[in-house]
C-alpha cells in the first residue's frame, strides 16, 4: 500500500538539487522583459500620460488598453476588473501601461520616463468610509455582495437568554508572502498564445486569456511551471500578470517575461480581506448558546474579484463548530479604493474564527465558566445541525480533536497552575485554546456545478499517468495523487507518474484551492483509475476466457493462477485499441442538498475539525509576545501521506501565528508603506513555536481512502488560541490582531485605568 | 571586468559589469539558477551561497568583490548525480514543500554542519534564521538537519 506511507515526494529530487525550473529560471530565445506602469493615486481619472521626449521610445514596446483584442476585463466572477485602466483609477498600483524591453533594467528606465497626470477624487479607504457612501464606487451602495443566514428566532432567543454578551473583533490584511514572487512568460505564435508561469489555477488563466485575445480553447495554452508557494495568492492574480505578459508578447511578437520584485508584489497583489465582525450572543447561565446575531463586514478593495465567495465562506463558518438554534448572520463585502483583496488560505474563515473563538473566551470569562467546558457544552457532534441547517452525519471528529489537544498539551493542569508561576516576574506565561472547523471543497452548489474532471491513462510501458489540472504548489498534489492511483490499481507508487499541468494536455479539475485537491480531485482521480483498471480487467477476462479475474499485487490472476502482469496486459490492450485511458467527473455524495436562494442546506459535503492549545510568554517590559508551543489536533479523515499532512498543519499554523502576532500592513492613503521584507514581518525559525501535531482520522466515506481537506484548516485556529493565551497571561482581552507590542501596551494601559486594583 | 573564481570546485572566468550582483552572475551568466531571488535585499535567504566558507546572501554581493573567491551553490552538492545525505534527509523528512527556499536552506544547513557536527535544535534555528520559509513552519527543516547531524 502507498496510502498512509511517507513515500518520497515525486518532484523532490529537482527541488533538493536546484534543478526545479521556476518561471524566473526560464530564458527563451529573443525574450523581452515586461514592466507595469501603475497608478499612484487611490481614486480619480487619468488626465494625461506623458512620455518624456528625451527618452528613445523606439527601444521599447508599449501597450495600453487599446491594444487588447477582446474586452478589457480579467474574466473571473463579475468581470468588473479591467486588465489595464482606461481613464478611471480605482486604487493605487492599478495597472495603466505595459512596457517591454531587451532587459529588465531597460524596461524600468523606460517606466521612469512615463508620467501620469490625474484628476483626483476623494478615496474611500476603510470599511467605515465605504458604508457612509460619501462617494459611490460600486453599484448603488458600495456593497459587492451581502448574505443572510437565518435559523430559528434570534430576537426571541436573545429575550429568553440569561445573559447577552456583545463583542466586536477586528482582523487585518495579511499578505500571502509566497517566497517566489508572481511571474509569467508569454510566447506568441501566429494563431495561439502560450503562457507559462507561477500559478495555482491554469484554467482560470486559460479563461482570461481566451477572452482578452479572442482565442478558442485550443489556441490558448497555459502551463504551470514549478510554483514557489501560493497560499491563495496565486489563485486569481496570475490571470492578470499572464495577460499583461501576453499583451506585450502579442504586440512585440516576441516572448515576454514578467517577474514582480517583492515591493511590487506586496504593493499590488491581493491580500486577505480585513474585517470587522460583531457578535451578540444569548447564553443561558449553564453556558448553552441560545441565540447568536453575527454581523460580518469585509473590505473587498476596489474590484469584486473573489470577495463574494470569500464572504460566503466567512458567513457560513461564522457561528463556528457550535450548536445554536437561533441564528442570524448578516454579511457584507464592501468596496474601497484599495487594491482588491482576494484569496488567502482559509478564505474568510480565519477572520470569523478569530471572532467566534474570542467571543467564546469572552462568554466564558463573563459567566465564570471554564473555557474548555464552554466548548464541550456547545460543540457540534454527529447528528447536530449547523448554522445553515446541515445535519452532520459522517466523519465528525470534533470531540476527538478537542480531547486530543487538551490531553496531549496538559491544558487543564497547566491552566490551573500557570498563574502561580507569574508572580513577581517580568515575564508572564499563559495558555489558551481554540476549537474550529473548515468545510472542504467549494461552498454550496459549487462542486456540483463544476463537475471537476481528471483522467488516468496507461503508458505503453505499463505505467499509470495521471491527467489533472490540479497543481503542485508545495502541498504535495503530485505525490498524493500518485499514491491514490497506485493503491486503486494495485501497482507500485514508482509506476505512477503525473502529467505536467498544461491545458493542452490535462482536463479542467477545477482550481487548486478550497482544501479540495485531495478530497474532491483526489476522489475523481481515484474514480478514473478505477475505470481504467476495470477496462483492463474486462480485457484480461475476455482474453483468457476467465470470469473471475482479480488484480493482485500488479498481476491479473484467477484462482491463484497468474494470467498476466499489469504492464503486459496494458501493452496488449494498447496494441489492440491504441490507448488505455479513462476520465471521471466529480459528483457530490448522495443526500447533499444546498439552496442558493435561502442559503440553507449542506454547505459542504463534510467538515474537517481542529483544536489548538497555545502557550505563550509575554514580556511585561516590552509587551512582546512569544509563542512557545502549539499543540494541535486536526481531523482530516485520513492522512494519505502523514508527513505531508503534518507539513500542511505546521506550515498553516505558523502562518496563523504570523497573522496573530506579527503581520501588519501599514497604509498611507490607500498605498502599502511597508511593502518589503525588512518591514513586513513573517515568522522566522526563531519566531516559530515548538509544535506538536496530532492527526485524527475520522474517515470520510466519500473521500479517497477516507481523506478530507487539510489545506486551510490549520490557518484558522492559532491566532485565537494565542489571543486566549495572552488573555490568560495578562488579563488583556484582545479584540484585534496582530497582537503587536504597541497594541498590547495600549490595551494593558486602558485595562490598568479600568481596574487599578487588579494590577 | 574580468573575474576569476571557483564555483562548485571548477575555476571560471567571467567578463561582466563590476557592480553586477553575484546572484545575477550565477543565474544569468553561469546558468546556475538554483539560488533564487525572494526579496533582493538580504532578508529572505533564498539566494544563499557559501563564499569562502561563509553563508552569504548573493543578492548583496557585487561581483567585483569576488575575485578569487571560492563559491559553493546548491548545484555543487550532488555527488555523481546522487543526493548527498543532507539532501536525502530533507526529502525524507518533508523539509521541502514548494522548494523555493530549499536551495538556500540546504546551503545554510550545510554550512552549519561543516562547523558544528552536533548542533542543538536552538543552534539549528539560529543557523537558518536568515532563511525564510512560508510553507513548513520550519519544524520539518529542523528535524531534517538534526537527523543529518545524527547520521553524519
Amino acid at each position: 500500500m502507498a496510502v498512509g506511507q511517507n513515500v518520497l515526494r515525486k518532484e523532490g529530487y529537482e527541488k533538493l538539487t536546484g534543478a526545479a525550473r521556476y518561471v524566473d529560471d526560464i530564458t527563451l530565445e529573443g525574450m523581452l522583459y515586461g514592466k507595469t506602469v501603475r497608478s499612484s493615486i487611490p481614486h480619480g481619472r487619468i488626465k494625461t500620460i506623458t512620455f518624456a521626449p528625451d527618452y528613445d521610445w523606439s527601444r521599447v514596446v508599449i501597450a495600453d488598453y487599446r491594444d487588447i483584442p477582446g474586452d478589457n476585463y480579467v474574466a473571473l466572477i463579475e468581470n468588473d476588473q479591467p486588465l489595464l485602466a482606461e481613464t478611471e483609477i480605482r486604487h493605487c498600483e492599478e495597472p495603466v501601461l505595459l512596457i517591454a524591453a531587451e532587459s529588465k533594467h531597460e524596461a524600468e528606465i523606460a517606466a521612469q520616463h512615463v508620467s501620469i497626470e490625474y484628476e483626483e477624487l476623494p478615496p474611500l479607504l476603510t470599511i467605515e468610509e465605504s458604508l457612509k457612501c460619501s462617494e459611490i464606487i460600486y453599484g448603488l451602495d458600495n456593497i459587492f455582495k451581502s448574505f443572510l443566514i437565518a435559523r430559528g428566532d434570534v430576537d426571541d432567543g436573545l429575550k429568553q437568554a440569561d445573559h447577552v454578551i456583545v463583542g466586536e473583533y477586528r482582523v487585518p490584511h495579511q499578505e500571502q508572502l509566497y517566497i517566489e514572487t508572481q511571474g509569467m512568460i508569454a510566447v506568441p505564435a501566429k494563431d495561439s498564445m502560450t503562457v507559462m508561469g507561477s500559478m495555482q489555477c491554469p484554467y482560470y488563466v486559460h479563461k482570461a486569456i481566451k477572452q482578452l485575445f479572442n482565442l478558442d480553447d485550443e489556441q490558448t495554452i497555459v502551463i504551470q511551471t514549478t510554483t514557489g508557494g501560493g497560499f491563495g495568492g496565486k489563485e486569481e492574480y496570475p490571470s492578470m500578470i499572464a495577460a499583461h505578459a501576453a499583451l506585450l508578447a502579442h504586440k512585440a511578437q516576441r516572448p515576454v517575461k514578467m517577474i514582480y520584485d517583492r515591493a511590487e508584489d506586496i504593493a499590488a497583489t491581493p491580500k486577505r480581506h480585513p474585517g470587522i465582525i460583531r457578535h451578540r450572543t444569548g447564553v443561558m447561565s449553564d453556558g448553552r448558546l441560545v441565540a447568536n446575531e453575527i454581523d460580518i463586514l469585509f473590505d473587498g478593495g476596489a474590484y469584486a474579484t473573489l470577495s463574494s465567495v470569500v464572504l460566503s465562506r466567512g458567513a457560513i463558518h461564522s457561528q463556528g463548530p457550535y450548536k445554536c438554534d437561533n441564528i442570524r448572520i448578516t454579511a457584507r463585502a464592501v468596496a474601497t479604493n484599495t487594491p482588491p483583496n482576494g484569496a488567502f488560505r482559509g478564505f474568510g474563515a480565519p477572520q470569523v474564527t478569530f471572532a467566534y473563538e474570542m467571543q467564546m473566551e469572552k462568554i466564558a470569562a463573563e459567566l465564570g465558566i471554564d473555557p474548555l467546558d464552554l466548548r464541550r457544552i456547545n460543540m457540534l457532534r454527529e447528528g447536530d445541525i449547523t448554522a445553515t441547517g446541515q445535519r452532520l452525519t459522517w466523519s465528525v471528529g470534533s470531540e476527538d480533536v478537542l480531547n486530543a489537544a487538551v490531553e496531549r498539551s496538559g491544558f487543564i493542569e497547566k491552566r490551573r497552575t500557570i498563574s502561580q508561576k507569574n508572580n513577581n516576574r517580568s515575564t508572564r506565561r499563559g495558555i489558551g485554546l481554540s476549537f474550529f472547523f473548515h468545510g472542504a471543497g467549494f461552498t454550496g452548489s459549487g462542486e456540483a456545478k463544476m463537475k471537476a474532471q481528471a483522467g488516468v491513462e496507461i503508458t505503453p510501458e505499463g505505467q499509470a499517468r495521471i491527467l489533472s489540472g490540479s497543481t503542485e504548489i508545495g502541498q504535495g498534489t503530485r505525490t498524493i495523487f500518485c499514491q491514490i492511483v497506485a493503491d486503486e490499481l494495485g501497482i507500485s507508487y514508482g509506476d505512477v507518474e503525473i502529467e505536467e499541468p498544461d491545458t493542452s494536455r490535462v482536463p479542467d479539475s477545477g482550481p487548486t484551492v478550497a482544501s479540495r485537491t485531495c478530497m474532491v480531485v483526489g476522489r475523481v482521480v481515484q474514480l478514473a483509475a478505477r475505470e481504467v483498471g476495470e477496462k483492463l480487467l474486462r480485457f484480461v477476462a475476455e482474453r483468457f476466457g476467465e470470469a473471475e479475474v482479480k488484480l493482485i499485487e500488479g498481476c491479473f490472476t484467477t484462482d491463484g493462477k497468474r494470467l498476466a502482469s499489469f504492464g503486459k496486459a496494458a501493452r496488449e490492450y494498447i496494441n489492440l485499441h491504441g490507448e488505455l485511458r479513462a476520465y471521471a467527473r466529480y459528483a457530490n455524495p448522495p443526500g447533499i442538498e444546498w439552496d442558493d436562494d435561502t442559503y440553507t442546506g449542506d454547505a459542504y459535503p463534510v467538515f474537517s475539525y481542529g483544536a489548538d492549545v497555545a502557550e505563550v510568554e509575554v514580556d511585561m517590559d516590552t509587551y512582546e509576545v512569544t509563542a512557545l508551543k502549539i499543540t494541535t489536533a486536526q481531523d482530516i479523515g485520513r492522512a494519505i501521506h502523514p508527513i505531508l499532512a503534518a507539513g500542511q498543519i505546521e506550515g498553516g499554523t505558523l502562518q496563523a501565528v504570523g497573522y496573530g502576532l506579527f503581520e501588519e500592513l501599514v497604509w498611507d492613503r490607500g498605498r502599502v508603506v511597508n511593502n518589503r521584507l525588512t518591514n513586513y514581518i513573517i515568522p522566522t525559525s526563531l519566531d516559530a513555536p515548538e509544535m506538536e501535531t496530532i492527526i485524527v482520522e475520522k474517515e470520510y466515506p466519500h473521500g479517497p481512502f477516507g481523506a478530507k481537506g487539510v489545506g486551510e484548516l490549520p490557518m484558522d485556529g492559532a491566532a485565537p488560541a494565542i489571543a486566549a493565551a495572552v488573555f490568560n497571561a495578562t488579563g488583556v482581552f484582545v479584540t484585534e490582531i496582530p497582537i503587536t507590542p504597541e497594541r498590547l501596551l495600549a490595551s494593558f494601559e486602558s485595562l490598568q485605568r479600568a481596574e487599578p486594583k487588579r494590577m | 571586468m574580468k573575474v576569476t573564481l571557483q564555483i562548485n570546485g571548477a575555476e571560471r572566468e567571467i567578463d561582466v559589469s563590476p557592480m553586477k550582483r553575484l546572484l545575477d552572475v550565477l543565474r544569468e551568466d553561469l546558468r546556475l539558477t538554483g539560488a533564487k531571488e525572494g526579496c533582493g535585499e538580504g532578508e529572505c535567504g533564498a539566494c544563499s551561497v557559501i563564499i569562502n566558507g561563509e553563508v552569504i546572501n548573493s543578492c548583496l554581493v557585487p561581483i567585483c568583490q569576488m575575485q578569487g573567491a571560492n563559491i559553493l551553490t546548491v548545484e555543487g552538492l550532488l555527488r555523481d548525480g546522487q543526493l548527498v545525505p543532507l539532501q536525502q534527509v530533507f526529502l525524507e523528512c518533508g523539509a521541502a514543500q514548494c522548494g523555493i527556499c530549499t536551495p538556500g536552506m540546504i546551503i545554510s544547513a550545510r554550512s552549519l554542519l561543516d562547523t558544528n557536527q552536533h548542533p542543538t535544535r536552538d543552534e539549528i534555528k539560529e543557523a537558518i534564521a536568515g532563511n525564510l520559509c512560508r510553507c513548513t513552519g520550519y519544524i520539518k527543516i529542523i528535524d531534517a538537519i538534526e537527523r543529518a547531524a545524527e547520521t553524519g
